[in-house]
């Protein structure tokens, strides 16, 4: 199965500022996109306006060919999300959150335990969500694209918040799901070091 | 594998898993559904022992201040439907979920009516007693409540989800429902007062079922379209 992600003429204005003009991207399976840039230069926007969380001024992004905007669910089946803020309840524990989100995008929670062994998070199970730190929090938004079984990983900053074994991860993650025919867009201030077929966005 | 032949997420298992999730969080934080609670009883039974025992007045104001305090208490509890979700992150992975908005908003204000509306309904008897209301009269009340509430719970969810984008937006909220709110206020308490009269109560029950019908029909999509909005 090849699946193929791209934009055509994409412009976004926020306020009076122009962040991106007829901006072009194609991206297939078995391919990274890194959006690059300073703080502020739009990496995030972009990110979203790809989502669907932000309407762009003009342009359109296709889904293996077809206009995301007519087949929104389908696109938002075939993609997972991970932003600065991890999206779980501090009220519930790890479990509850990822069971809740399973059933959100009818994921199996066979191989639950496997994934949290693999995050180091398996002694955390039972604990609210609020106890956790905010690297541990971030490890739990890896589990939810490790669990997912989407093609398409959206990726905010994935490192912040992680320590050098953390980092380590998220590229050792990436390296497997893209090495697997997956794909990924990830938007990031450092540079990030992984081989793999990479194409690269620099905003200004 | 072409794009149809990919299997989509049933709407009812994302929803209920929603409206499960929410009840679960209020269980676990039993304030946020019993402040606004409270605030009925404390106003609807504060209010006899300022206006005097007469119980041909009370009877008779009863239901106006029955239903102001309802209103009064599902708008506080209004502002919160929201703002949990989205400051941190989670109405964002609702947004990015692969089930409809519409349905996932319609799950929230099932979730709302569940811990709001349905308790008032069900503490309402309580309170009825210190206007020495008689049992029929009760009885109306509940019904009005039940179907009033309803109403408030959709129609609420969309200045909820039009404000939760903007700090302090309760005032805005209230501004922006109330007029809408007013024609369930009018016939809440108005078929109470006709029945404590001795008159029919079929119009007004029918108008309040109407308007939750009209309510539940556009409710999800306008908080669907305005929740991403808020979100951009």
């Amino acid at each position: 199965m090849s699946i193929k992600l791209n934009g055509s003429r994409l412009t976004l204005f926020r306020g009076e500022r122009c962040l991106f003009r007829d901006l072009e991207f194609a991206l297939n399976s078995g391919e990274l996109l890194l959006l690059e840039g300073r703080n502020g230069s739009g990496k995030t926007s972009l990110l979203r306006a790809i989502a669907g969380l932000i309407e762009l001024e003009s342009g359109t992004v296709f889904w293996n060919d077809e206009p995301v905007r007519n087949m929104r669910q389908l696109f938002q089946n075939s993609m997972v999300w991970m932003s600065h803020k991890v999206g779980f309840k501090g009220d519930l524990t790890l479990v509850e959150n990822l069971q809740f989100e399973a059933k959100l995008r009818l994921e199996s929670t066979r191989d639950f335990d496997d994934v949290l062994q693999r995050l180091g998070l398996k002694k955390l199970k039972r604990l609210p969500f609020r106890s956790l730190s905010a690297g541990q929090q971030r490890r739990v938004a890896l589990a939810r694209m490790l669990l997912s079984a989407a093609p398409l990983w959206m990726m905010d900053e994935p490192a912040s918040n992680l320590d050098a074994q953390g980092r380590e991860l998220v590229a050792t993650l990436l390296s497997e799901h893209v090495g697997k025919g997956g794909m990924a867009i990830v938007a990031a201030h450092q540079d990030v070091k992984l081989d793999l077929p990479t194409h690269r966005i620099a905003l200004q | 594998m072409s794009a149809s032949d990919e299997q989509l997420p049933g709407i009812w298992l994302g929803t209920s898993a929603l409206v499960k999730r929410d009840l679960a969080l209020v269980i676990k934080r039993p304030g946020d559904m019993l402040n606004p609670l409270f605030f009925f009883a404390m106003v609807a039974t504060l209010f006899p022992l300022a206006v005097g025992p007469a119980a041909e007045q009370l009877q008779f104001s009863g239901p106006g201040v029955l239903w102001v305090a309802a209103l009064l208490a599902t708008l506080l509890s209004l502002n919160s439907l929201f703002l949990g979700d989205f400051e941190d992150g989670s109405l964002e992975q609702l947004l990015v979920s692969p089930v409809p908005l519409s349905a996932l908003a319609l799950g929230k204000s099932i979730a709302h009516w569940l811990t709001s509306g349905l308790p008032l309904v069900l503490v309402s008897p309580l309170v009825a007693l210190t206007y020495q209301m008689s049992l029929a009269v009760t009885g109306v009340l509940m019904l009005t409540l039940l179907l009033g509430t309803i109403s408030l719970s959709l129609l609420g969810s969309i200045g909820a989800a039009l404000t939760v984008g903007l700090h302090r937006g309760t005032a805005l909220l209230s501004l922006l429902i109330l007029p809408l709110a007013m024609p369930v206020l009018i016939f809440g308490a108005r078929t109470v007062s006709l029945v404590a009269a001795g008159d029919g109560v079929a119009g007004g029950l029918y108008f309040l079922a109407a308007y939750a019908m009209l309510m539940i029909s556009i409710s999800p999509f306008a908080t669907a379209a305005a929740l991403r909005i808020s979100n951009e």
